[in-house]
């Protein structure tokens, strides 16, 4: 399948995450799969008059391509006579990107939403989105974006949204794999259009705090092993995606690295409301509660937890480095 | 006279559209336009304080870490503090990675390539440079990726993930690592060291690091013919690359890795034709008078500037702004770092042959060789028992700004503290400095000058030498104009 790479009101991270793809040389990778990378702005040999005109055949319907990735949110703004006129992104000395986009999406066998400006607005929409930033087929989490909530591609698929600020080099990797093999249906994304097999897991799922987050114990400071949920933001329990399962360069995630996750896979992520690095709570219980579960429940069994902490995880939470190991148990007297 | 708008640069990070005034076939004069527009400035004013490090590594993909490492410093110069030796070290390692991976990739997958181009296709050496660089196809650049998606499992064990980690933060960083973890980051630079050795200069890092002049490279180069600074050194006396893209301006530099007792692994300062003077935060401005915002009437000190859209702006052309030093136009980058760090090859190179591509290339291919050893000195530094992340408490007002070496050269935060909120977020990027517009002087800035007398037909193809000028500077777009 012939693939077409656009970048636009973003950072450029996607590209760079999925360079670091790791489980084996990623451009053989996408051959084995059958990827052709049309035109990619960190990788292709074409530049200036050469790619205009590539696009531009693309297009016009001249050359056919299968799947458009778009990383960065479109950038709407400014408004001109009651218009978008996506003046804040101008590509190659004229049209604006938005209208690249939306002459390349009508064309495309697929398009893909790369990370989570291009699927939902995402980081650039932060704030009072000073660019009117939105997804392809997401406005945060309204159904919209530029290409409206009726948009599907010629096989019935919405815009695929590979969410995450970056998404993960297998996330990207993997879902043009199953595109390429069809094996991606309707059915295969959920909601948001987020492919199933990353989204529906937690963040918080191989945790490995969990220990901490059983018995309540928290970090108070950045540094320190214990959970991050109670007082330094993690969302790790609402967040979904499968960091702490599939993990980041080798054997990282946020939660690993010691800093909370702050939700980055879910739409609108970039306004939580309150501070990233702080948990608000109303009378000392967190007010953002674990996916599913019941707030009497939560609180029951928090306090239940809380007064059950062993003295070594206590100690630990608060610690850079293990102070206390668990105790070794001998079972022959 | 012609006007060309040339562009979307690829292989650069972010957009890029150069105007070209050509006469007689040369380019008399050059506009750079950075075409993107985010607002980060404005999206961050009215936000907590620390909510900064969660927006400004989003700034930009590729050097995610520079924005986090200068946010996290101008938040502790706002607070008053440092952080303890072990929080040094992490930061120095995860920014000193992300800068070599950022070599790496522009090396091989952005800047070489271009020699792959069809008008080259005559060339003795084409055959070669196509089988190595070819864009996608090239064996180097495929080596070359999967060595970088190697050495980035370092950013796991150190900071996470990457891009986008948080674990930079003011007081040091939020990952801790116990002895076998260091083992295993040892492991990866050894392996990184390895492919470095063999592969790019086909000799040890020492001995590189050790060249002290052109006398000492050319006998270096005669020792046999393997590794590929070897080849683009080659490719550099042939196509001249050494005095091709000169930008005429000062260099600048904001100091490069702390080490113990305030030194820095590469000192920071301006240099003018051998002269080195110290770096003055306070000199430096931005003006906005070709820049697409409302401007006051003069250059304004970062410290009191907003950031105020404004598309239909007569006489702007780009949404990047002007930064000046004392009213100079400064180059920043790997070449700047060297020569005001007094590196003797550089300095020798410079002074004979001029700071064209063919130097800024060798200084950053050099940094390797510096570095490298750097990162293993600093990962047998770590104090086990040692503290990682102090607390930062911020007073409700207070300001501070912060400035690191980015791959690209000098990054430089500005943030003002108002009743515990961000009121004012500045941020001068290294491509600000190199691919400055115009200021109120028309003077041009660094890149629009070293384009000037570059032969460029009126029709046609762009040549070669536009790419090999315009992608030596290493551009990242997307923090230029964040």
């Amino acid at each position: 399948m012939k693939l077409i790479w656009l970048q636009s009101g973003g950072c450029g991270g996607c590209t760079l995450s999925w360079l670091g793809y790791a489980h084996g040389p990623l451009l053989e990778v996408l051959a084995e799969v059958g990827i052709e990378l049309v035109w990619h702005p960190s990788l292709s040999a074409a530049s200036c008059d050469e790619a205009l005109a590539l696009l531009e055949a693309c297009a016009r319907g001249a050359k056919p391509f299968d799947i458009l990735c778009v990383e960065g949110a479109l950038l709407r703004g400014p408004w001109l006579d009651q218009l978008p006129s996506g003046n804040f992104h101008r590509f190659g000395g004229g049209e604006s990107m938005l209208d690249w986009v939306l002459r390349l999406a009508m064309r495309a066998r697929h398009v893909v939403a790369i990370g989570s400006c291009a699927a939902f607005g995402g980081i650039t929409a932060a704030g009072g989105n000073p660019t009117d930033a939105a997804g392809l087929q997401h406005d945060g989490e309204i159904g919209g974006g530029v290409l409206g909530p009726y948009f599907r591609d010629p096989t019935g698929l919405p815009v695929i949204n590979v969410s995450g600020c970056p998404p993960h080099p297998d996330w990207i990797t993997e879902t043009l794999a199953l595109l390429a093999q069809g094996r991606l249906t309707p059915e295969s994304l959920d909601e948001f259009g987020r492919p199933r097999f990353f989204a529906e897991r937690l963040v918080h799922h191989g945790c490995p705090r969990n220990e901490y987050y059983e018995f309540k114990a928290g970090a108070e400071h950045f540094g320190q092993q214990g959970c991050l949920m109670e007082n330094l933001g993690c969302k790790g329990t609402q967040a979904h995606a499968d960091c702490n399962l599939r993990l980041w360069n080798g054997e990282g995630s946020c939660l690993r690295g010691g800093f909370p996750c702050i939700r980055c896979t879910e739409p609108e992520f970039e306004e939580p409301g309150h501070p990233f690095h702080t948990t608000p709570k109303v009378a000392g219980i967190p007010i953002g509660l674990p996916a599913d579960m019941p707030k009497a429940w939560f609180v029951a069994l928090a306090a239940l937890s809380k007064s059950a902490t062993p003295p070594r995880v206590k100690e630990n939470a608060t610690a850079e480095r293990l102070r206390r190991a668990p105790s070794v148990k001998r079972t022959k007297k | 006279m012609t006007r060309r708008i040339v562009g979307p640069f690829n292989r650069v990070e972010g957009d890029l559209e150069v105007t070209l005034e050509i006469e007689g076939g040369r380019v008399a004069a050059a506009f750079v336009n950075a075409p993107l527009y985010r607002g980060f400035e404005q999206i961050l004013e009215g936000k907590a304080p620390l909510d900064a490090l969660v927006f400004v590594p989003r700034i930009c993909g590729i050097c995610s870490v520079a924005q986090s490492a200068a946010a996290a410093r101008a938040l502790a110069d706002a607070a008053g503090i440092a952080p303890p030796s072990n929080g040094r070290l992490a930061a120095n390692l995860t920014l000193a990675i992300e800068n070599l991976a950022d070599h790496l990739t522009h090396f091989y997958l952005f800047f070489m390539p271009d020699f792959a181009a069809a008008e080259y296709a005559g060339a003795s050496w084409y055959a070669e440079v196509s089988a190595q660089f070819g864009a996608q196809s090239g064996q180097a650049g495929r080596q070359a990726l999967a060595a970088r998606a190697r050495f980035m499992q370092a950013m796991g064990l150190l900071a996470g993930k990457w891009p986008h980690t948080l674990a930079v933060q003011p007081g040091g960083t939020t990952r801790p690592l116990a002895e076998s973890e260091l083992f295993r980051l040892q492991r990866i630079v050894r392996e990184f060291r390895a492919f470095l050795e063999a592969r790019l200069f086909g000799s040890p890092l020492e001995t590189i690091a050790g060249l002290d002049g052109q006398t000492a490279l050319e006998r270096w180069r005669r020792q046999d013919r393997a590794g590929d600074l070897r080849f683009f050194l080659e490719l550099a006396d042939r196509l001249d690359l050494w005095s091709l893209g000169q930008s005429g301006a000062r260099f600048l530099s904001v100091g490069a890795y702390d080490e113990e007792g305030g030194k820095c692994l590469f000192a920071p300062g301006t240099w003018y034709e051998g002269r080195v003077l110290p770096f003055d935060p306070s000199q430096v401005r931005e003006d906005l008078s070709h820049a697409r915002y409302a401007s006051a009437q003069t250059a304004q000190r970062p410290e009191e500037e907003r950031t105020v859209p404004l598309y239909d702006k007569p006489g702007a052309y780009s949404w990047c702004k002007a930064p000046r030093l004392g009213g100079e136009i400064c180059e920043t980058g790997a070449l700047a770092r060297q020569l005001v760090d007094g590196q003797p090859l550089v300095g020798d190179i410079v002074g004979r042959r001029g700071a064209g591509v063919g130097a800024r290339v060798l200084a950053r291919l050099l940094e390797f060789a510096r570095v490298v050893p750097a990162l293993q000195r600093w990962l047998d530094a770590f104090d086990p028992e040692g503290a990682w992340c102090t607390a930062a408490p911020l007073a409700e007002n207070c300001l501070g700004k912060g400035f690191v070496e980015a791959a690209r050269g000098a990054l430089g935060h500005w943030l003002t503290v108002h009743q515990g909120r961000i009121g004012g977020y500045q941020i001068i990027a290294p491509t600000t400095w190199n691919f400055s517009p115009r200021a109120a002087d028309g003077r041009p800035g660094a890149l629009e000058q070293a384009l000037v007398g570059l032969p460029v037909p009126e029709q046609g193809r762009v040549p070669a030498v536009v790419h090999h000028v315009v992608r030596s500077f290493d551009p990242c777009m997307v923090c230029t104009v964040h």
